[in-house]
């Protein structure tokens, strides 16, 4: 079914789109995740999507496979970028069709959420300054490599920091 | 015996390759995830990471059988 796939090039959200057609359903509702210029006070440049595509694509499935159960939509899919992605360039897709824009909402939302936790996806963010670190990794560590050095702060982050929410 | 391990991301650029093939002692996820800590420097403390064997998520003290796959999930960040 590959209702959740990589995309290595830019998501074509026409095509996805066609996917979730279904005389039943009444309307349909997207997210699209875009790329941000900063993240947590830092000035981002550019951001590099790597997945642990073999589990990945298991994980998204289930999500998506809970998605139809617990809503009563019609179809629903998500489409994630991997590579390197520019300012304002796309990097997910989540669309749901249902007879009712209700539970379409609702499943959409789950389904972006659910992907963000659970889904193995890494997103290094480069910044203006020339550093880069890899997003919940790196201020989060146990022992960071610059933390003395620089003071960085040790605050461990429970929320990820979305890029686009 | 011997396993395959994938790295990726932060623990990639770590251990400064992504993957290998190893000859290990170690039993289970945990034993090996201190094994690796100790040869590559990982700054993830192992309560931050999930495990997956054989491309599944798996309890850090499953018994690894020889030609596991083994993968170490670093906290993820899509969307």
């Amino acid at each position: 079914m590959m209702r959740f796939r990589f995309t290595q090039t830019a998501i074509d959200t026409a095509v996805a789109r066609h996917e979730l057609l279904d005389l039943g359903a009444g309307g349909y509702v997207s997210f699209e995740g875009w790329v941000r210029d900063h993240n947590e006070g830092q000035e981002v440049t550019r951001l590099e999507y790597e997945a642990f595509q073999e589990l990945a694509v298991k994980e998204g499935e289930r999500i998506v496979a809970e998605a139809l159960r617990r809503f009563p939509v019609k179809h629903a899919l998500c489409i994630h970028r991997v590579g390197t992605l520019g300012l304002s360039d796309m990097a997910v897709w989540v669309g749901v069709s249902s007879a009712h824009r209700g539970e379409a909402f609702e499943a959409c939302r789950f389904i972006i959420d659910e992907v963000k936790h659970r889904v193995p996806i890494w997103k290094k963010e480069h910044y203006r300054s020339g550093d880069s670190g890899w997003v919940n990794c790196e201020r989060c560590a146990a022992a960071p490599r610059h933390a003395h050095a620089h003071g960085h702060d040790h605050q461990h982050h429970d929320e990820p920091a979305a890029n686009h929410s | 015996m011997q396993l395959k391990i994938q790295y990726y991301a932060l623990m990639r650029e770590q251990a400064g390759r992504s993957e290998e093939t190893l000859e290990t002692a170690s039993n289970t996820p945990a034993d090996l995830y201190g094994e690796l800590t100790a040869r590559y420097g990982f700054t993830l403390a192992r309560e931050q990471l999930k495990v997956a064997v054989n491309s599944e998520f798996s309890d850090w003290s499953r018994r690894l059988a020889a030609g596991d796959a083994v993968v170490f999930i670093p906290p993820v960040a899509g969307g």
